[in-house]
């Protein structure tokens, strides 16, 4: 077999390059992906040191990193923390309780979608702030209205995950369930609720960013404490080093919940065959 | 014995997709069902299945009337229509599921080395060619010993070579159990391989043309003259039922039906 052995050589060397890419990817990408964002801080932190510029306004990184380890010393900011991640954890979870269960019910029965269905779908029109000043009315100021204001906005994608999800599963699929006389609660089981699970998984992960706009939303009208209390303090008293502490706090933990979604929904969804799967990504 | 009698499906848009279908078919026997697009061959099969009800007609299993999936039919659809979110292992056993765990192993496991994929046990569908896909929705129909089992066009989706290497494995398969098969194709060499009788049907609306006996030894030489021979009246028998003159011969077809012309 002579003619092995150069196709052999041929067929090894892109293979040990393209490993050798994909180890470098690995370290790279997200390399890449800090470039831009690192470059402009230290670009700026070097401004304001050196001068030019007086950073009152737009605080250099350094100055934010000072006012988040200063609200962390005394203990203000486990306080916020904890305030906020309370009211987006219970908004949350009445807001994929019931979305998931009108959704669900919506997506299964074709009665109650035509009954139930228009008038979900009138009520997502309506701009969910516009909720504010009736719920405040209802529900008074406190934690009750905030958190019914972030389980609206977190309701709403779920329900329509759901219901979609449902709606699109495969008749094929559901057809080899009936083929093997499963019906009602083993149907549901078996075929439907692992089909729709990635879309669900997709719709809790689209409800809890909704969850933490929300929140703030909720923690600008009127509250002594949590993440969205820092910002409109830091605005009212003129501290711009407090208002971009919140922000990166906001983006750290809304990546954190969300990546805490995907890691806990990482074990079901391995059999799926998807684009993203396929680049490593 | 599975006995169709008369049986008629009309859609609910006054399609109708099949007139009047009756036959009967042995324990065991092997059954092709062979005819033009649009004669209602699949549809002839889902009534069998019990997936959708004949508008008229009644199939019978050993005296008992079938109008919903049951636990003596199974079926094989064109597509492998795996669940993607199950192994294979458990692919095979899905319709095991009332089975103690142990033996539910057992049986998952014969029929896989049965297929030739003992090793492939713990794959995903995903990870499958379609031939071996096809071959686990086989094993998956056969594990739970149906005594009939429906194959709609099950090879047609895959190259000449596995298509041939599937025919002679079902073929193998069923010498296991011996159930009866009915088999809708358009592929006259896979009818002609496998049936002991192809039915051949007509369109619009879809109904029973002809029936040829394949009296050939298995396994049959695909080559062989008499091979030939069968495949010629089968295909004579086709072009006939696609050709608008030629009236319906069957005398299965109610008397009234008969005198029209």
């Amino acid at each position: 077999m002579i003619s092995d052995a150069p196709v052999l050589q041929q067929s090894s060397e892109p293979a040990e390059s393209a490993a050798a890419a994909s180890r470098l990817s690995r370290y790279a990408r997200p390399v890449l992906g800090l470039l831009l964002p690192v470059t402009l801080a230290l670009g700026w932190e070097l401004v304001v040191w050196s001068g030019w510029s007086n950073g009152r306004l737009v605080p250099p990184p350094s100055r934010i990193f000072t006012t988040i380890t200063e609200l962390a010393r005394s203990g203000e900011l486990v306080r916020h923390i904890t305030a906020t991640l309370w009211r987006v954890g219970l908004g949350f979870a009445f807001g994929v309780v019931a979305g998931t269960l009108l959704g669900a019910i919506s997506g299964y029965w074709s009665l109650a979608r035509r009954l139930l269905d228009p008038t979900v779908q009138a009520l997502r029109a309506i701009p969910s702030l516009a909720w504010v000043p009736l719920f405040i009315l209802w529900l008074g100021i406190f934690e009750t209205s905030k958190i019914a204001l972030i389980a609206v906005g977190v309701f709403f994608p779920v329900y329509l995950g759901v219901m979609g999800a449902i709606l699109s599963v495969d008749r094929k699929i559901v057809e080899v369930g009936r083929t093997f006389r499963l019906s009602g609660f083993a149907m549901i089981r078996r075929i439907l609720l692992p089909a729709v699970l990635p879309a669900y998984v997709v719709s809790l992960r689209v409800g809890l960013g909704l969850g933490w706009m929300f929140v703030v939303a909720a923690e600008l009208i009127g509250a002594s404490e949590g993440l969205g209390y820092l910002l409109l303090d830091g605005q009212q008293l003129g501290k711009p080093a407090q208002i971009l502490a919140a922000i990166v706090i906001f983006a750290i933990l809304g990546k954190l919940t969300d990546w805490l979604i995907e890691v806990a929904s990482a074990p079901f969804l391995r059999w799926q065959d998807a684009f993203g799967r396929a680049k490593g990504a | 014995m599975l006995a169709l009698d008369r049986v008629s499906k009309t859609y609910p848009n006054g399609v109708e997709a099949l007139a009047r279908f009756s036959a009967e078919i042995k324990q065991g026997e092997i059954i092709a069902i062979i005819g033009g697009s649009g004669c209602g061959k699949s549809t002839l099969l889902r009534a069998i299945a019990g997936l959708d009800r004949a508008s008229s007609g009644t199939v019978t299993l050993d005296d008992e009337a079938i109008a919903s999936p049951h636990a003596k039919i199974g079926i094989i659809f064109q597509e492998p229509r795996l669940l993607p979110w199950l192994s294979v292992a458990d692919n095979i056993g899905f319709g095991l599921a009332d089975l103690p765990a142990a033996e539910r192993r057992a049986k998952v496991a014969r029929a896989l080395e049965r297929v030739g994929l003992g090793d492939k046990a713990q794959a995903w569908p995903r990870e499958l060619s379609g031939g071996q896909a096809q071959r686990v929705a086989i094993a998956r129909a056969l594990v739970p010993q149906p005594e009939v089992l429906l194959l709609d066009e099950p090879f047609s989706a895959l190259d000449a070579f596995t298509r041939r290497d599937l025919q002679d494995h079902l073929l193998d398969l069923w010498a296991d159990t011996r159930p009866t098969l009915i088999l809708v194709t358009h592929d006259v060499d896979e009818a002609v391989v496998l049936a002991d009788r192809v039915l051949v049907m007509r369109p619009r609306p879809g109904r029973l043309f002809d029936q040829i006996e394949i009296n050939l030894g298995r396994p049959r030489d695909r080559n062989s003259p008499l091979f030939e021979n069968f495949k010629r009246s089968v295909l004579t028998s086709l072009d006939r039922s696609l050709d608008r003159s030629v009236p319906d011969r069957d005398a299965t077809q109610g008397p009234g039906q008969a005198m029209w012309w």
